[in-house]
């Protein structure tokens, strides 16, 4: 049991003398004073963010819309390459020039790594704490089963992981070419049409995209919640909002795929 | 004919008169203010070295308990549910009265004493009801304080009405869930004194016994109803809020579980017990559907605001109720009492109901019921405007009878609600026993024979929060703290008392649930002892209870154990102490051969068939000393005199 | 009607429990829930066996005493206490499963009972206004705004019962947490403690070992009360805005 909890009444007896009624008394002459409230968490936001669900749910709610944000900024990007190869090779360039002269190269584009992977930590983290905790609490399965809750909420945890792998695999597909066979540093166009070029590339990266959507669906809504901006008056429109967005995002990325396979892109 | 000469009388033997010497002299208006000044304090260095033991945590035990924290004492509270939150007051529906005034409307301190005299029937003490109506105005700043969400007006004030048929709108409410947020107001501010660690709270932990030494109660025998291990705990001062013993009828609008057997055992002890037969039936009840029936369910009593009664001219028509034309329609309440119509107090409706049911004119199942009609008050407001008043009461109707109240007349019948008797206390909630207080409905203090609406609430935390705190220092203050040991000849003995008791009930081991003792018990309670009573009924009752208190103790079947959690055994326990207390309440109302207030005799009426009071023999409140089980008991009687308000003969007509 | 029960049986906390079905006969629809288990008990006693312990006590909705989850649902398949559930919910010859709520925060005591004091010392931790006996103001010193009123009263009407514990997949007790935060937070009489007992009573809420939410919304579908879910949206707002005060 945590400290400052109040003990749990402990029947202990069968008799209680009343010469307990002594224990604790105050110094004389002083009235009984109030026992100091106990305080359940150090004042201090870190601590309060950091030791509690409340705050861990915050710390999982911003990394989310920091990765969303980066996804929307990616899927803008990624579009390009219905422009053809040049704009798109160029728009690859310009990421690693951003921010010039003032920064050196790549720079930026490390600056944009840095807090991505820091996001993803505290994403990956708190979501396993939290999954700990919440099972944790329910160790007893009732026996009548019963579907509750819609499908997107259910897979959030296992929609997480399998996001989590498919990001590991991207990277070594698109950013360090470790994977992607025949991969040119520096032509991310025709690496791009080269992996969707593959069944597989296209079954791992839609099946992900897929799997994005349903964690956006939930997960963005879930994330407003969290950060307390979800009142009444904005319910429906928020339900809008996320269902809204988590389909154009599902459908811009699987767009590029699509486009591959079908020769629009080649 | 006078009581000393009434043959009912064999039953019982008359002791000394009892009086209240704890209220001061002099005028009304300052007695309170006088007794708080001439109370001894405790200095506040002292009062951690003080236990108070309070026994439940409803309104007023709720309130007492966090009070006497915040003042310092060290506070040990019990309640049999799992949590203090679930006390039954929570179930309380319309609102709390206080002469605050807000509207202005003539209303004052004292003219709420004299309507809670008078409503009473004049069989109430006037210096504590006085005292309730100037400690009223407290509780609402108290109750706001604590973010009670009472109706608001839109400019933010405090929202109020009339009800239970008084003139002036002082009934402050809180939708149709005022007792739940009172309670949950005073349940915050225990819960605030038992995480600081002043009061130390024993939940699903059910007084069985009182431990009296020397006289003086210092302390209780009680059973952990988890374990089932018996514990004794002892304390300064005792506190009973144990609230009333409605459920001793079986079907009652009271919680499963509200019993007597605190209120009993300490009257075992020699706590007297005063005006045990005036009960209180609610008119506005859900009629029972049928014998698997496990308690009733209130509706509250502002339906008769806009609903008007009725039943079929005919007997036995068994049409429904719309194919019932206008003139074939007996709106018996506006026919009877024209100036009052709907609106007369509780027990004139009542039983004006049971009169037309027993005429063969009641409707529903059994011919048990009266229609509550809204068509007119639909008509006239419109649909919305009901909705708006009554929608959740309407939906509680239907949830529980799938009627649609709006297309269907309601169907209601009386149902015992409230119990104005309980233990004698003096004007400092004092009983007989030194050391042992009761407040809010465990006491029968202020409602004399009849309490008003809304004034339950308002006694239980006038009770809590204001008086008990402040008289109870006194009685510390004159004796010094601790002092008791727990090897006490008298611990033993109420400890082998109770545990005598709990195994001998589960060695009956015969062929009769508690429950069918209990529904035994109830049925021929209500039907003798119940809206209209008789000598020839209450004498067969008090034939009968004995017989059946016999068989109880023959044929009694409790499984289990007593080292566990067994609800069997709780239940068992507290009906053995309904059979005793039944036998009590029947003698009473016996005794008194006057109709007052909730208690009808059909023998003391006027030509019209009201109540007729009999002030010359019967201006007392009645006292009972236990002597032995069976046998009977002394009355006791204190005088009530009426200085401020005369009494006279309450007409609705 | 004639419905079999099956009930989960557990002698005590740390007995081994499983479901036992029972067939009751007799059952009328106007019956509740807890009547059709009276019947029961009353069969049990008499067969002599042990009657199945629930906690049950006003019996109209009010106290939260009463709760089991009825086919995976708590207290059943309509919004209400179990209490207030009439047999006319089902069809002769069902079979319903009855089982305690399930959460390692309210431990099983026996049969349907369960140990709730969890919220109890939730809500000693902060759910309250400190406003000791007799200090208080007169009421209208401090007008309260009708719209204020009201959602301080629609959040108050929570009873406790902790359906939205039992119907929460990760056993969370956000809703009852909210449900008292937000009253209390809203009336200017609780802004002196506004920060501290948000702060408190989640502190609280976690030691309790209760889950976080993962907003599956489960928790408002089971309130009797019809306590809303965006109570918990308030709740997360009002702890944040305490712990960047407390910074």
């Amino acid at each position: 049991m945590p400290p400052g909890l109040p003990t749990v009444a402990v029947m202990a007896l069968t008799t209680k003398s009343a010469s307990r009624t002594t224990a604790g008394k105050p110094a004389a002459g002083k009235p009984a004073a109030e026992p100091a409230r106990p305080r359940r968490y150090p004042p201090s936001l870190p601590a309060l963010l950091w030791h509690s669900t409340v705050g861990k749910k915050t710390v999982l709610a911003v990394s989310g819309l920091i990765m969303l944000a980066y996804l929307v900024a990616h899927l803008v990007g990624n579009l390009k390459i219905f422009f053809g190869a040049e704009e798109f090779n160029d728009y690859g360039h310009w990421l690693r020039t951003l921010g010039g002269p003032v920064l050196h190269y790549e720079w930026a584009l490390w600056l944009i790594r840095v807090v991505l992977v820091a996001a993803v930590v505290l994403h990956g983290v708190t979501a396993y704490q939290l999954s700990r905790r919440d099972i944790a609490a329910r160790p007893v399965a009732y026996v009548h089963k019963r579907r509750r809750t819609s499908y997107a909420t259910r897979t959030m945890r296992w929609g997480g992981v399998i996001l989590g792998l498919f990001v590991v695999w991207h990277i070594l597909d698109l950013t360090t070419l470790t994977v992607n066979e025949n991969a040119q540093s520096g032509h991310p166009y025709e690496n791009t049409v080269a992996t969707f070029s593959t069944w597989y590339g296209n079954v791992i990266y839609i099946t992900a995209m897929l799997a994005l959507g349903l964690h956006l669906r939930h997960g963005f809504w879930s994330a407003v919640q969290t950060l307390g901006a979800a009142g009444p008056a904005r319910a429906r429109a928020l339900k809008a909002v996320t269902d809204t967005s988590a389909l154009l995002l599902t459908c811009g990325f699987i767009s590029i795929p699509v486009a591959v396979m079908t020769g629009v892109v080649n | 004919m006078s009581p000393k000469t009434s043959p009912a009388y064999a039953h019982y033997t008359e002791g000394e008169p009892v009086a209240d010497a704890a209220a001061p002299p002099g005028d009304i208006a300052e007695r309170w203010d006088r007794r708080r000044f001439t109370a001894r304090l405790v200095n506040p260095a002292n009062r951690r070295r003080y236990t108070v033991i309070v026994v439940g945590t409803g309104l007023a035990g709720g309130a007492a308990g966090a009070t006497l924290a915040e003042q310092g004492y060290r506070v040990v509270q019990f309640c049999y549910q799992d949590s203090p939150r679930r006390a039954h007051s929570i179930a309380a529906q319309g609102g709390i009265n206080a002469a605050k005034n807000y509207r202005n409307d003539g209303d004052s301190v004292h003219r709420l004493f004299y309507d809670t005299v008078k409503g009473g029937d004049f069989r109430a003490r006037e210096s504590n009801v006085r005292r309730l109506a100037q400690v009223s105005v407290e509780i609402i700043d108290q109750c706001v304080a604590q973010g009670v969400p009472f109706a608001r007006e839109y400019g933010g004030l405090l929202d109020t009405r009339s009800f239970g048929g008084v003139q002036v709108s002082r009934t402050f409410y809180a939708r149709g869930q005022t007792g739940q947020q009172l309670l949950l107001g005073a349940y915050q501010a225990l819960s605030r004194q038992i995480d600081a660690g002043n009061v130390e709270m024993h939940a699903r932990t059910e007084m069985l016994d009182l431990v009296v030494i020397d006289g003086r109660a210092r302390g209780i025998v009680a059973r952990d109803l988890v374990t089932g291990r018996i514990e004794t705990h002892l304390a300064d001062a005792v506190v009973l809020a144990t609230g009333g013993y409605g459920n001793v009828f079986h079907l009652s609008t009271n919680a499963k579980n509200s019993n007597a057997t605190a209120v009993w055992r300490a009257h075992r002890r020699g706590a007297y017990f005063a005006n045990p037969c005036f009960t209180q039936i609610h008119p506005t009840c859900i009629p029972r559907s049928g014998d698997h029936q496990s308690k009733l369910t209130l509706m509250s009593e502002s339906l008769r605001n806009d609903g008007r009664i009725w039943v079929p001219r005919a007997h036995g028509d068994a049409r429904p109720p719309n194919a019932i034309p206008e003139d074939e329609r007996d709106y018996y309440l506006e026919r009877l009492y024209p100036s009052f119509g709907n609106l007369v107090p509780r027990d004139i409706a009542s039983r004006a109901a049971k009169n037309v049911c027993d005429e063969g004119r009641g409707v529903g199942p059994g011919g048990q019921g009266v229609y509550l009609d809204f068509a007119d008050a639909v008509r006239r407001m419109g649909r919305a405007a009901v909705e708006e008043r009554y929608g959740n009461l309407f939906e509680m109707y239907e949830r529980i009878t799938a009627e649609d109240p709006y297309e269907v007349p309601m169907r209601i019948y009386p149902a015992i609600h409230y119990t104005m008797g309980g233990l004698w206390v003096d004007y400092d909630l004092q009983t007989t026993v030194p050391g042992l207080f009761a407040v809010g409905e465990a006491n029968f203090s202020d409602h004399g024979a009849n309490r008003l609406g809304a004034s339950a609430l308002m006694q239980g935390l006038a009770d809590g929060y204001f008086i008990l705190p402040a008289t109870l220092g006194d009685f510390l203050a004159r004796h010094r703290p601790g002092q008791v040991s727990p090897d006490h000849p008298a611990v033993a003995e109420a400890v082998a008392d109770t545990e005598d008791r709990l195994n001998l009930l589960l060695a009956v081991d015969g062929d009769r649930t508690p429950d069918s003792f209990h529904r035994e018990l109830g049925q021929l309670l209500w039907d003798e002892c119940g809206m209209a009573r008789t000598e020839p009924g209450l004498r067969k009752a008090l034939e009968r209870i004995p017989a059946l208190r016999d068989e109880f103790w023959r044929r009694i079947r409790v499984p289990g154990s007593g080292a566990e959690l067994n609800q069997s055994l709780e239940k068992a326990n507290r009906i053995a102490d309904y059979l005793e207390l039944a036998e009590l309440m029947c003698l009473d109302a016996l005794h008194r051969a006057e109709s007052c207030g909730g208690h009808f005799r059909a023998e003391s009426q006027t030509p019209d068939g009201e109540a007729a009071r009999d002030d010359e023999h019967f201006s007392y409140a009645a006292a009972w000393e236990f002597t032995a089980t069976g046998t009977a008991p002394v009355l006791h009687r204190e005088d009530l005199e009426f200085e401020y308000v005369i009494p006279t003969q309450r007409s609705y007509q | 009607m004639k419905v079999t029960l099956r009930v989960w049986r557990q002698p005590g906390p740390d007995a081994t429990g499983g479901m036992v079905p029972y067939e009751v006969d007799g059952v009328t629809p106007e019956m509740s829930f807890l009547e059709v288990l009276d019947t029961l008990n009353e069969r049990l006693i008499l067969a002599g066996d042990e009657p199945v312990a629930f906690d049950h006590d006003c019996r109209e909705g009010i106290c939260g005493a009463c709760g089991v989850v009825i086919n995976g649902r708590a207290h059943g398949p309509e919004r209400t206490t179990a209490c207030q559930l009439h047999m006319r919910a089902f069809a002769d010859g069902d079979v319903i499963d009855v089982e305690p709520w399930r959460a390692s925060a309210f431990p099983v005591v026996k049969d349907l009972v369960v140990d709730r004091s969890a919220f109890d010392r939730v809500i000693g931790a902060g759910g309250y206004i400190t406003a000791p006996t007799g200090s208080a103001p007169d009421a209208h010193a401090t007008p309260v705004p009708k719209p204020a009123a009201e959602t301080a009263f629609e959040h108050a009407e929570c009873i406790g019962c902790g359906a939205c514990v039992a119907a929460c997949p990760n056993g969370s007790a956000m809703l009852f947490t909210a449900a008292k935060v937000v009253h209390l937070n809203t009336l200017p009489q609780g802004a002196p403690e506004r920060e501290s007992r948000v702060l408190d009573m989640v502190g609280q809420m976690d030691a309790e070992g209760f889950g976080g939410c993962t907003n599956t919304g489960e928790c408002a579908v089971a309130c009797p009360k019809g306590i809303p879910l965006t109570a918990i949206s308030s709740l997360n707002r009002e702890f944040l805005r305490a712990a960047r005060k407390s910074a």
